[in-house]
């Protein structure tokens, strides 16, 4: 699918960039804190993408959809760049909505931010449509996380299969089915 | 006001940040895809293992016997006296928090419960509560608490959350290994009949036909004889593996996944290649259909148990009067022969220190347990210049090398299997260096925790060594990840499934016998996956 593209007046853009540092810094936080107290002081403090690959995901993939967000919203690059993030909290211990909910937390920490300067400026619906990218966003989340819930039971279901029964097949020691429609 | 904007957590009502809880006060929540099913009440039975019963944890009953309590804290007393590091580890922490952010379950999943430090604690509070002046009388002050059944829910749920892979103690300023206390706790929960299907099934397998499948040893040998089928059909040599023969100089284990699950079978390909080679250099080696498991869930379950399972190896080196024994790729196995083996089954004093009969090299390494891991004998062929290698043969291969956890910090083996890979392919490129060798992250499904029902389990506590591998395949296009384990071989093809899907997992000795220039052999326009090697696709059109 192509850009959903809708390109914001120079006026909220100049704003989202101008605080662009402050905005990220707040979802950023918000969002490893929905790990536990210990694990996000974890989060936050250790650098190295390494050791801390968690933390590095969420550090490249808020500023990379906040970009992206301003840039007008592609959908397959939006994907990618939600992929990491998404792929992780499908697995960890928090359900659908709080898998992918934090991508809502930067409606809250805009309008903290930059609420009053929005409304100051007469940006509302500008920042209104910005929003309804936001939900975009979430959408394509949810596509990610159901298919990456899809892999994981495609992989429980398959891989004793994958690891004997090739193996097993190919040294004849299962007796198969022969391709004779008469026998099906 | 039109123009107020109404708060969005006005519209929808979602908390979204856990409650702040203690870690004593946060109670265990046994959740699906984290935990392996219950061990089935046959396989216990056939082991003679306490409390064999069906029972489910999920349940609120876990049929314990009522005497539960009593049976841990004599089960603990009792290690405590066996094991003087068990009692040091119990003592010493000063819960600097070195080791907190190591284990890559505690990366993958965000919870603090996976901290080796707080795992150990699930332990040692109950250790300070009833084995402590301080505990008994400060209680909580001092970190102690009583036993409960949820606290004994919790030591289950968590134990089988760690994969014993001992990164945590390389960061310990005191040494304290916490797989050795996961290994403790679970030999204890093993008392009340609480262990895991996965590890349980496979150990009473592997005590009725010597290897975890259940496989009997004709199929075994049937198993091994297509694999000549297959070698013939790729290379036109026909090699001729033999089995159980008395007399032979040479007895060979390796894990049976190497021989009934892929892609583990093509590294046994290439054991069988390699052997067929050094034939007319010297070599006089046997398979055995009754040790036909280098693996030892054992070591899982059990102090007792593993000593059992691994009885076999001298057993049979004895019963064929071999002079040593070569091992395959394996991990934990190696982990068992390297710092447990001779203790519990030694001396095998029937055996000779290993000597390469090819390059007369002596393996002085091996001298207690007269058993060689096959990098380092191949490394040593190499090194000698015993072998005919067209490394070429590899180059549709972008290769990196996972470190496994036991070869690598249970017996120091980090430079031969890279020095094996320099040799037999041309591209090799290393992960970051707080990825590999003693600092390697664990494929995230050892020590017996490679089941399909604990599948999230396995992608946490596999994404640190997951992100490791997709630095290299952005960098270098690294397209398979080469490792010298079967449990690496079983579950890492499932991790780069979620996470890398484009990178493939080979074995060792698969790249080594792709690259191996065999007398008399056909051209060779594939590799032994049936994969067609560079530069020779159109030769089958010629
Ligand atoms: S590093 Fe060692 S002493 Fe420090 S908390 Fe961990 S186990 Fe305890
Ligand atoms: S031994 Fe490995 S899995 Fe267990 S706590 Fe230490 S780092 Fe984690």
């Amino acid at each position: 699918m192509g850009a959903i593209r809708q390109l914001l007046s120079n006026d909220l853009e100049k704003l989202l960039i101008e605080s662009r540092a402050a905005i990220l810094q707040e979802w950023f936080t918000l969002v490893v804190e929905t790990y536990p107290s210990e694990t996000a002081r974890f989060l936050k403090s250790q650098k190295d993408p390494f050791a801390n690959p968690v933390g590095r995901a969420v550090r490249n993939g808020v500023e990379d959809l906040f970009d992206e967000l301003l840039r007008g919203l592609n959908r397959e690059h939006a994907g990618a760049l939600l992929d990491p993030m998404i792929r992780i909290r499908a697995i960890q211990n928090f359900t659908p909505s709080e898998a992918i909910g934090f991508i809502f937390f930067l409606k809250t920490v805009i309008r903290k931010i930059i609420g009053k300067k929005i409304l100051e400026r007469n940006l509302s619906q500008e920042f209104y449509a910005f929003e309804s990218k936001v939900d975009d966003l979430g959408l394509i989340a949810f596509d990610i996380y159901m298919k990456c819930r899809e892999k994981i039971y495609e992989i429980k279901a398959n891989e004793f299969r994958n690891r004997h029964y090739s193996a097993f097949r190919r040294a004849g020691l299962i007796s198969e089915v022969p391709d004779d429609p008469a026998l099906k | 006001m039109a123009d107020e904007l109404p708060k969005p957590e006005e519209l929808i009502d979602v908390e979204h940040v856990p409650p702040i809880t203690g870690w004593m006060d946060t109670p265990v929540e046994i959740r699906k895809g984290m935990y392996c099913y219950a061990g089935n009440p046959k396989s216990l039975e056939t082991l003679g293992a306490p409390n064999p019963r069906q029972w489910n944890p999920t349940d609120e009953d876990w049929k314990l016997p009522d005497n539960w309590k009593e049976i841990v804290f004599e089960g603990l007393r009792e290690r405590l006296d066996k094991f003087r590091s068990f009692k040091v580890f119990m003592d010493i922490c000063v819960r600097c928090g070195a080791c907190a952010d190591k284990c890559h379950f505690f990366i993958g999943s965000g919870d603090p419960k996976n901290m080796p430090v707080l795992r150990a604690e699930l332990i040692r509070s109950v250790y300070r509560n009833d084995f402590t002046k301080a505990g008994k009388i400060l209680g909580r002050l001092a970190g102690a608490r009583p036993m409960t059944l949820d606290v004994l829910k919790e030591w289950w749920y968590y134990l089988f959350q760690c994969s014993e892979c001992r990164r945590c103690s390389v960061f310990c300023p005191y040494g304290i290994d916490t797989a050795e206390i996961t290994i403790i706790g679970r030999e204890i929960l093993n008392l009340l009949g609480l262990n895991i299907d996965w590890i349980a099934t496979p150990v009473s397998n592997c005590y009725r036909t010597g290897n975890h499948l259940g496989i009997q040893p004709h199929a075994f040998k049937d198993m091994l004889e297509f694999f000549v089928d297959d070698i013939e059909e790729v290379t036109g040599v026909r090699v001729e593996p033999s089995f159980n023969r008395k007399g032979a100089e040479i007895l060979f284990i390796t894990p049976s996944g190497d021989v009934f699950a892929d892609p583990g079978t093509y590294t046994a390909m290439g054991y069988m290649i390699l052997f067929h080679y050094l034939r007319d250099l010297g070599l006089d080696i046997t398979w055995s259909t009754y040790a036909s498991e280098g693996g030892n869930f054992g070591f899982f379950t059990s102090h007792e148990t593993m000593k059992r399972l691994n009885a076999k190896m001298y057993y049979e080196a004895k019963r064929l009067g071999v002079k040593w024994i070569l091992g395959g790729e394996c991990g934990h196995m190696w982990r068992v022969i390297h710092q447990y083996m001779d203790t519990m089954n030694g001396p095998a004093d029937f055996l000779e220190e290993p000597v390469s009969p090819i390059t007369g090299t002596r393996f002085t390494n091996a001298k207690s347990t007269k058993m060689v891991h096959i990098a380092e004998f191949t490394a040593d062929l190499i090194y000698h210049k015993k072998l005919n290698l067209d490394p070429s043969r590899n180059d549709h291969l972008k290769v990196t090398f996972h470190d496994s956890c036991n070869p690598s910090r249970g017996m120091g083996m980090l430079d031969e299997p890279r020095y094996v890979l320099q040799n037999v392919c041309n591209n090799f490129y290393e992960m970051p260096s707080n990825t590999i060798r003693e600092q390697t992250f664990c494929c995230g499904s050892g020590s017996g925790l490679n089941a399909g029902e604990d599948m999230e389990l396995r992608m946490m506590g596999g994404m640190p060594r997951a992100n490791a591998v997709h630095f290299v395949k952005e960098k270098y296009d690294v397209n398979m990840l080469a490792c010298v384990c079967a449990i690496d071989r079983a579950a890492l093809p499932a991790l780069m499934d979620y996470y890398e899907p484009e990178v493939g997992v080979t074995g060792l000795h698969e790249l080594v016998a792709n690259a191996l220039i065999l007398p008399g052999e056909k051209k060779k326009t594939t590799n032994l996956r049936g994969e067609p090697l560079l530069g020779m696709e159109d030769e089958d059109a010629e």
